[in-house]
């Protein structure tokens, strides 16, 4: 169930089952994300993908089983909850507000304040300053932070998210890859993101479904179908190639799992 | 006069460096924007002018000040900004919370009937209860804020449109309220509330005025303006404000980030349901009486001056000046038109006329913040 990582896992899901209704979202998932690993979840459309990363993110709880932080059980009710313990996300909308400005969206939830009581107001100084500094070291420079977030370009909009990911996210960071196509140097911006964020031994989750793409940047790979976990790989059980293949097709991927069942009994 | 005294006290509040951040578009951002399109300084004028939610209403009111101004030179007296300012700061109290509800991307049209409902159980607490006015008030505001968690309760639980909400919710307070006043004190006008105990100390709070000239302020307009203030510090230098833009603009990314969209939304139901309450206990000490009749409150036109002051019904857009100034036509015109000597009718129809106008205005102000260059 739980890999035997050799550091303990940040964020350990267990048995955890989300129904939309009678449908059932996720169906008893357990997976473990270790710091300074990047783990790919991936799946079709439909798959639970999605849902996975509102449990992840605080913004959906679990009907069942439970979400473990640092090994012990967390109870997010909000994704501020989530950030509070370091654990941020970047939506696969980037969740921008386009007629705020770029450092009001940055703060957005967790906004720095003066002053006690109902005289507590925005620190807009502190939040300008942390805002062009933390959108510099995503290498995103020469933004007002004063100028509405409609004005950036979509990748700027992704820095924007990822920084502020970044930022708030000191123990987890996780992903979610945006619906919309990308320019290959936004998803290199991405990527380097992601790699970067592993080197400062944060546990990632990307969430994707583009295995060419996970197989690059990713450690581990979760595939998820119908909302079950129908694989847990790492790199060195599979190639770009035959992820792509699992991706594909449901008889392939029970397959290879059994064989990989076999070789690591342990799974 | 209705200019000095009116307009520049509510504008001090939003305005101070910080640009709105919705209209922002053009709020300061002559560097980037020029990156993305070059202009020239005088078009990027133009465009951080016309972002602004209010400009409509600031064009709209000098427009209607001069008209009325020369039809019924009255209006430019002590007196006739007296009576405009009166008029403007009933309705802007109620404006300014429909106004902020909009911004987040919600309406309220049970606010007036909140207004005559609380009125009433008022006078029915002093009248045939026999409580003092503070009390009895203090009741009113109660149940008046119990109304707004209520609305805002359903609009957050089912996520039915707050439009049939809170249409409901005027419907049952309407008949309720007039019902319930009838079945206990025989009638729905309550006369004669002057006697019970506080009723001076509710005077100075509610129904103060100062002479000058041939005209009388009254404290209402301090109301008015006092909160307009705090409400428009609220919407750009608190979290709650931020919270409201979000909410209003873009409440995927608020939910995603956290944002109490749920606290939020209650609190600003509660908020049009205390200026409901406000509005109806300013009428009640002024006349000393509680009157059901239910056309003298209509909620629409608290929603009309909220969008002439360039609220977007859509949300994500709006200022509490914005709402000030709406209100601020709405009372000129109104005004205007009795001072002039027409038949009050047509103020119904200039006021029709004027919400298209505004609603014309605010489609074209969201093309252009949509024309912002996206890419």
């Amino acid at each position: 169930m739980t890999s035997p990582d050799p550091a303990p896992a940040v964020l350990e899901l267990r048995r955890v089952t989300v129904r939309h209704g009678s449908v059932a979202a996720l169906s008893r998932v357990s997976a473990a994300f270790a710091p300074g690993t990047i783990s790919c979840v991936l799946g079709e459309n439909g798959s639970g993908k999605s849902t996975l990363v509102s449990v992840l993110s605080g913004l959906t709880r679990p009907e069942e089983g439970e979400l473990l932080l640092d090994g012990r059980p967390a109870r997010f009710r909000s994704p501020r909850d989530a950030r509070g313990a370091g654990v941020a996300t970047v939506w696969n909308d980037l969740s921008v507000a386009p007629l705020l400005s770029v450092w009001r969206n940055f703060c957005l939830g967790a906004e720095p304040t003066a002053g006690i009581g109902p005289l507590r107001r925005l620190d807009r100084a502190a939040a300008r300053d942390v805002t062009a500094r933390e959108l510099a070291k995503v290498g995103l420079r020469g933004v007002d932070p004063d100028q509405p977030a409609s004005t950036l370009r979509p990748g700027e909009r992704q820095s924007l998210a990822i920084a502020r990911a970044l930022h708030f996210g000191s123990r987890a960071l996780v992903v979610d890859e945006p619906v919309a196509p990308r320019s290959v140097a936004g998803a290199t911006q991405a990527g380097q993101a992601l790699l970067a964020a592993r080197a400062r031994g944060l546990a990632v989750v990307l969430v994707t479904a583009n295995p060419r793409y996970a197989h690059l940047v990713g450690d581990r790979f979760l595939l998820l179908a119908g909302g079950q976990v129908a694989g847990d790989l790492t790199r060195e059980d599979v190639d770009a190639d035959s992820l792509t293949r699992l991706m594909a097709g449901d008889d392939e991927l029970s397959a290879l799992t059994e064989t990989v069942r076999q070789t690591h009994p342990d799974r | 006069m209705v200019w000095t005294l009116g307009a520049p006290v509510p504008e001090e509040a939003p305005l101070p460096s910080s640009p709105p951040p919705g209209p922002g578009t053009a709020g300061r951002l002559p560097g980037s924007r020029a990156a993305a399109a070059p202009r020239g300084p005088g078009r990027r004028l133009l465009d951080r002018t016309l972002a602004r939610p209010s400009t409509a209403a600031w064009i709209g009111l000098v427009a209607v000040t001069v008209f009325f101004g020369v039809q019924a030179p009255d209006l430019l007296t002590a007196a006739g900004a007296a009576g405009v300012l009166d008029t403007a700061a009933l309705l802007g109290i109620g404006a300014l919370a429909v106004g902020l509800l909009l911004i987040a991307g919600h309406i309220d049209l049970s606010i007036g009937m909140v207004a005559v409902s609380s009125a009433l159980a008022t006078g029915l607490l002093v009248g045939e209860a026999g409580w003092g006015i503070w009390p009895a008030l203090a009741a009113s505001l109660a149940g008046a804020l119990l109304v707004g968690l209520l609305n805002g309760w359903l609009v957050v639980r089912t996520g039915l449109p707050s439009f049939l909400v809170t249409l409901a919710a005027h419907l049952v307070l309407q008949g309720t309220a007039l019902a319930l006043t009838r079945a206990i004190a025989g009638r729905t006008v309550l006369q004669g509330l002057g006697d019970a105990p506080g009723w001076s100390s509710a005077r100075a709070a509610f129904d103060s005025s100062v002479q000058w000239g041939d005209g009388t302020f009254r404290i209402s307009i301090v109301w008015w303006l006092g909160l307009t203030a705090c409400a428009g510090w609220a919407l750009w230098r608190t979290r709650l404000g931020n919270a409201v833009f979000a909410i209003g603009g873009a409440r995927r990314a608020a939910r995603e980030l956290g944002v109490p969209v749920q606290r939020t939304t209650l609190t600003l139901f509660c908020g049009t349901a205390a200026a409901g309450w406000l509005v109806g206990t300013l009428g009640l000490v002024r006349i000393t009486t509680a009157d059901g009749d239910p056309s003298l409150m209509p909620a629409i036109e608290f929603l009309v001056a909220a969008v002439i002051g360039g609220c977007l019904l859509t949300g994500g857009y709006g200022s509490a000046v914005g709402t000030a100034v709406g209100a601020l036509l709405y009372g000129v015109a109104r005004f205007g038109v009795t001072l002039a000597g027409w038949d009050p009718l047509w103020f119904q129809a200039f006021l029709g006329v004027l919400l298209l106008v505004a609603l014309l205005a605010n489609g074209i102000v969201r093309t252009r913040l949509r024309a912002v260059p996206l890419s």
